[in-house]
């Protein structure tokens, strides 16, 4: 399949896109193109203007705040995420993460900004996102503003963002002392979607024991699905013993309503998501990573 | 709605070509350069049969407009090698019998390429992990992956990159 015929434009700068986005209503915004090609080439996506945005300088950089904050930009490619130190001390979580998204020659072109946007109820990015309480930085004509990750992903691909607004980066807010993570999936082959994954990330004391749970799963719903009020069991304890993993899994099949399709029914994935949040917990109380010079 | 007049640079070459907003780079590359050795199959990015180099680098060119290619170096497999001179992931997927009908084989190629460029050594599971996107409906992958593991092997022996 072709797309069908629309105009190309190339904006260099935020402020020219935001403006063509106003001007057309049915544009859309051409970042690494791995998702909306797909659809346009498939024509579920028939927009009459593309707005390329790979040109605008300033957006594929990272930031740190003196805050201990992480900046990202939107135009970072997956595959710079992935590979790079920064990330991989302040959010290894989700350089692991991506480390999963499809393939080296789709990780080259996708960009942080696009697979925000896209917001795939399957992709590993958004859970991930949620997990580390990341932020999203959405810009318009009218201003920036934030949106918590856990409030931007609204549904099967829905997000926070107006029509008029541009996600121009995203924010990994400063990280305990100590951490360990997790991003377990099952996928019928390596850089399939994901038919359920799991984001672990927890926080130590100097003594090795858990001082925060976050879990979150992607394939359970229309949205990542937050389950760290299930795991709490890891809470003052320096591994999780067996009843605590049991305790785990009751936690998760009752906070968990999957809807079947063909890849798997209801029932499997909830069971997926019990044990793969087994899983990502022992995993996470195993891979400790403690930021250096903080 | 839009035509573009772009310049490609294939392989080393120039190609100055017309083209509307909506040609695929894979399409470009064929109907407008009149490079054959890309495929283009699935068109969706699930198959890797479209593969390409661009700035040294594996990307789909299915999930590419044409006028997105100005100005960046792209290398197809007919930059790669020629009958009388195979490159040597070419001469090894040849030797190992990783090809059949050779749909998929010039996405292997590049993919392959660049996985022992970036890499000293590999296991059989980095090979396969990394090949995961290039899907080849008659070997059942054996000889792909034994193809490069050979060379991986050779690499990390001799300590050079291809």
């Amino acid at each position: 399949m072709k797309p069908s015929r629309f105009d190309y434009v190339a904006a260099s700068t935020v402020t020219e896109a935001l403006d063509l986005l106003r001007q057309h209503p049915d544009a859309r915004l051409l970042a690494g193109g791995q998702s909306l090609v797909p659809l346009m080439n498939l024509r579920l996506a028939q927009p009459s203007v593309l707005i390329d945005i790979n040109g605008i300088d300033g957006l594929a950089g990272m930031t740190a705040k003196p805050t201990g904050a992480l900046e990202l930009g939107a135009l970072l490619r997956h595959r710079h995420i992935e590979g790079s130190a920064v990330v991989r001390t302040h959010a290894p979580l989700l350089a692991s993460a991506m480390a999963l998204v499809g393939y080296p020659a789709i990780r080259h072109r996708g960009t942080l900004g696009g697979i925000v946007a896209h917001a795939d109820p399957s992709s590993e990015i958004p859970a991930a996102l949620v997990a580390l309480g990341a932020e999203v930085i959405a810009q318009s004509v009218a201003g920036q503003r934030r949106v918590g990750a856990n409030d931007f992903f609204t549904g099967y691909f829905s997000t926070a963002l107006m029509n008029d607004e541009m996600v121009i980066g995203v924010i990994l807010p400063p990280q305990p002392t100590v951490t360990g993570h997790a991003f377990v999936e099952f996928a019928p082959r390596h850089g399939d979607y994901a038919v359920v994954g799991m984001a672990a990330h927890l926080a130590f004391d100097d003594a090795g024991l858990c001082t925060a749970a976050r879990l979150v799963a992607c394939g359970v719903s229309d949205r990542p699905v937050d389950l760290s009020e299930a795991a709490q069991v890891a809470l003052g304890e320096p591994t999780l013993g067996d009843a605590a993993a049991r305790r785990l899994a009751t936690g998760v099949a009752g906070m968990v309503r999957p809807t079947g399709d063909i890849h798997a029914t209801s029932e499997d994935r909830r069971e997926l998501a019990q044990l793969l949040a087994v899983d990502a917990i022992r995993e996470a109380f195993n891979t400790t990573v403690q930021e250096v010079g903080r | 709605m839009s035509e573009h007049q772009i310049v490609l640079n294939v392989n080393g070459t120039s190609h100055t070509i017309e083209v509307e907003a909506r040609t695929l780079l894979c399409d470009a590359l064929r109907d407008g350069v009149g490079l054959l050795g890309t495929h283009a199959a699935c068109e969706q990015g699930v198959c890797g049969s479209c593969t390409v180099l661009l700035d040294g680098t594996s990307v789909r060119s299915c999930l590419m407009f044409a006028v997105q290619g100005q100005g960046a170096e792209l290398t197809t497999i007919e930059g790669v090698g020629s009958v009388d001179a195979l490159h040597p992931v070419q001469e090894a997927l040849s030797r190992h019998h990783g090809l059949q009908c050779g749909f998929c084989t010039a996405g292997v190629v590049m993919a392959g390429i660049e996985l022992l460029a970036e890499h000293r050594s590999l296991t059989r599971h980095d090979i396969e992990v990394a090949l995961s996107g290039n899907l080849c409906r008659c070997t059942g992958y054996v000889g792909i992956v034994d193809a490069l593991e050979e060379l991986a092997h050779r690499h990390a022996s001799e300590g050079v990159s291809s």
